[in-house]
């Protein structure tokens, strides 16, 4: 099996699904071209055509809007926004134009579109080029919430979302783009072909929307992360040493509330980590579900490390940054308690 | 029966800027050749000066037509200095980052005129609301490059506190309002200061500034329609540097029409200028400048430039476009043209330019050092993070006290 970086294989996912299906069609700003600023997309307009992959004027608002005509028309469009923190124009078509199309026409019109956007910081990206908007989503019925934590997932995930009848926001966490993050800033980057979950099967596999996974056993407290925190976690289990269970959502809506609560029972602590703010975060969310789920269960309150609530600032994002002294600390505590 | 052909798609191709370097092709007028209306002109009366180039350097470098004006040999000096000085602060700055002093730079090497020029049509409490490639409107008015470089830097002198990314100034003083990651924002936010202006009759002037890409935004058309609407003193330019990062001008609707020509569906006069040539921006901006302080509303000028350089360190040009077109400079460079004209006019020299090209280089040297003294990105002194949690509202609540002790402060 090809070792792949996570850029390789959300790109992979859209070339085996644009050779499968040519309704898929793939644009947005540099897209085409260019391949998009993350090379997400290098080659694909070369080898579809610039009809099916093609270059967007600067419009958020006009590249999912357009998304939602051609889904509606019968096409599968993936739009990419280049990044999260510039979803906010297009933030009205696609929360109260996608989805809600299928319920308003009482399901005689749909919106089967993607929306991929880079998140997350960590990359000195300050307030505009870092932001984890995923709660601004997850808030919205209608919507799918995506995000994957290492290249297996991301091709399985983003070729699920592609054949998924309902509108999906597929978030590509930067910081791991090339290589898994083992939490130190001042450590290079391991490359993804040192990682297992870089081997990514060719050709096409899903992995389904909705089931989280757990990534390593573990007894005494449950981890739930996603994205990026997926590797702070283990990095900050590694550095404590407790035997920590860490559950990769995956996918936030809809959520694999049985994999938690299977967890959290058999763990009695809860640990959630997200980079972004705290409140009214997803983390908010996972909280009172654990707390309704599983209150006689716990042996100590359900803990967040997250974001600040502040914008990330540029200079001392790592202090910002939930890294894996902060995860680790917290798992202490929860542990002493 | 009528043959009807398949339906397609048109998919904009970029190119050639102006065939090349040739700026006398047939598709832009020649200098001294657009007319210059009276500054209470109606925009009816004026539309094909959206579509015209106003330029007054002509191919030996005599200043013709009648935007020529008459800019005295002192102030097109100064002109010259600024250019210089900006194209020597990026040089400065780009090298920084590619040392990894700081994590990101951008220059506006090419767009020299446009910034520089435009600001000598404005006054103190004048206020622009720019991108991240209008440097020169700080570095013309002298603004300390020290100052600067620390946000660059950002380091403990940064007034943003290394908040921002570098190059995302702000100077309430210098009338440049603080920068954002996000595009066209401020378009419309300058024409709600202007409108402020006006209804507090203060006779302040707002300058919008946005690239050519970015008018694609929603916020340029909201911003539009407010200024038609309202006409307030709001100046709307639009920096046409043929560039969006790898995406060329026709993609952002530049193929069928002007950029210039926009404003023309909502009533507002319109000039499209040379960007690359000092006198017709110094010209054009005053033009535009007058209109509005004397209440006669908006204009939109399309600064028509060439970005000669990368995007920002991020990017690689050899990727989406031919090495003969960077190379080429159409319209030319900007500061070479007003050194040309001056020289012609016998008031300045090609040692003179050397050693003005020298001391300025000189000056940024010292500034960096001593910048660099106060720290950089990844060494030396920045501001405690602590004070991530300032300036977030103006009373720090409750919870960011927490977050902050949290955080071991
Ligand atoms: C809302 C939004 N979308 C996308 C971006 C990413 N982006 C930053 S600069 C840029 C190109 C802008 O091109 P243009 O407006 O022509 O200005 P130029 O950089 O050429 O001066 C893009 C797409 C952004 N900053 N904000």
């Amino acid at each position: 099996m090809p070792s792949l970086t996570m850029i390789e294989a959300v790109r992979d996912a859209m070339d085996v699904m644009m050779a499968r299906d040519d309704r898929v069609v793939a644009f947005g700003q540099d897209v085409g071209r260019f391949g998009g600023v993350f090379r997400c997309t290098d080659g694909l307009q070369g080898k579809y055509g610039a009809s099916r992959c093609f270059d967007t004027p600067i419009s958020e608002s006009g590249i999912v809007g357009i998304a939602v005509g051609m889904g509606a028309y019968g096409l599968r469009p993936v739009a990419e926004i280049q990044f999260a923190d510039y979803m906010y124009p297009a933030y009205d078509q696609i929360v109260s134009e996608a989805a809600r199309l299928r319920f308003r026409s009482a399901g005689e019109f749909s919106a089967p579109i993607v929306v991929r956007m880079p998140c997350g910081g960590g990359i000195f990206g300050a307030q505009t080029h870092s932001q984890s908007p995923e709660a601004l989503f997850t808030h919205v019925a209608g919507l799918k919430t995506v995000i994957p934590s290492n290249p297996y997932d991301a091709k399985g995930l983003l070729i699920a979302a592609i054949e998924d009848d309902d509108p999906v926001v597929f978030l590509e966490p930067k910081r791991i783009y090339n290589g898994p993050f083992d939490g130190h800033h001042d450590r290079p980057i391991v490359p993804w072909s040192k990682h297992e979950l870089s081997e990514t099967p060719q050709g096409h596999y899903t992995v389904p929307i909705g089931e989280a996974v757990v990534r390593r056993e573990g007894s005494e407290v449950s981890v739930l992360a996603y994205g990026t925190m997926v590797h702070v976690a283990e990095a900050a289990r590694r550095s404590v040493g407790i035997d920590a269970e860490i559950i990769d959502l995956r996918s936030l809506v809809p959520l694999d509330i049985d994999t938690i609560v299977r967890s959290v029972t058999k763990t009695g602590r809860c640990l959630i980590v997200h980079e972004a703010t705290r409140t009214s975060g997803f983390g908010a969310e996972l909280s009172a579900l654990v707390q309704e789920r599983c209150f006689y269960h716990l042996e100590t309150p359900v803990v967040r490390v997250t974001g600040w609530d502040t914008p990330y600032p540029h200079a001392q994002e790592w202090d910002y940054f939930p890294g894996p002294n902060r995860v680790g600390r917290a798992l202490m505590r929860l542990m002493e308690a | 029966m009528m043959n009807v052909l398949p339906l397609g798609l048109h998919i904009p191709e970029p190119q050639p800027c102006f065939g090349r370097a040739d700026v006398s092709g047939s598709h832009l007028s020649d200098a001294g050749r657009v007319p210059r209306p009276a500054v209470d002109v109606e925009a009816r009366e004026i539309r094909h000066l959206a579509y015209d180039l106003i330029r007054v350097l002509d191919g030996d470098g005599r200043a013709v037509g009648p935007w020529s004006g008459a800019c005295t040999a002192d102030q097109l000096r100064s002109g010259l200095r600024a250019m210089l000085k900006t194209r020597a602060y990026d040089a400065r700055m780009t090298m920084m980052q590619r040392q990894r002093k700081t994590s990101f730079y951008m220059q506006c090497t090419g767009e020299e005129a446009i910034a520089c020029g435009s600001l000598t049509a404005l006054q103190a409490g004048d206020m622009n609301f720019p991108t991240y490639r209008q440097q020169g409107l700080l570095i013309a008015q002298d603004w300390p490059v020290v100052d600067m470089m620390c946000q660059v830097l950002s380091n403990e002198k940064d007034r943003m506190k290394g908040r921002q990314l570098p190059v995302f100034y702000s100077a309430r003083e210098a009338g440049f309002f603080s920068i954002s990651g996000n595009l066209a924002t401020q378009y419309v936010q300058a024409v709600g200061w202007a409108m402020a202006s006006a209804m507090r009759g203060e006779g302040r002037v707002a300058a919008a500034w946005i690239g050519e890409g970015a008018t694609a935004e929603n916020d340029f058309h909201a911003a539009l329609v407010f200024a038609s609407v309202y006409r307030p003193p709001v100046i709307l330019n639009v920096v046409n540097n043929q560039w969006a990062i790898s995406t060329a001008q026709s993609v952002a609707g530049g193929e069928g029409a002007t950029f210039a020509a926009r404003a023309l569906g909502y009533g507002i006069p319109a000039l499209r200028v040379d960007g690359n040539d000092y006198l017709a921006v110094h010209a054009a901006a005053c033009w535009a400048v007058e209109r509005a302080r004397r209440n006669f509303g908006p204009t939109l000028i399309e600064w028509v430039t060439y970005r000669a350089a990368p995007h920002s360190t991020s990017d690689d040009p050899s990727k989406y476009r031919a090495q003969e077109d960077q190379a080429a400079w159409p319209l030319g460079d900007p500061i070479e043209r007003l050194k040309d004209h001056l020289i012609g006019r016998g008031a300045w020299s090609e040692p003179r330019h050397v050693q003005l090209k020298a001391e300025l280089d000189e000056e940024i040297a010292v500034a960096a050092k001593e910048a660099q003294s106060y720290g950089t990105l990844m060494e030396g002194t920045k501001c405690s993070p602590a004070s991530m949690f300032d300036d977030v509202y103006k009373q720090m609540p409750t919870h960011l006290r927490e977050q902050r002790q949290e955080l071991g402060f």
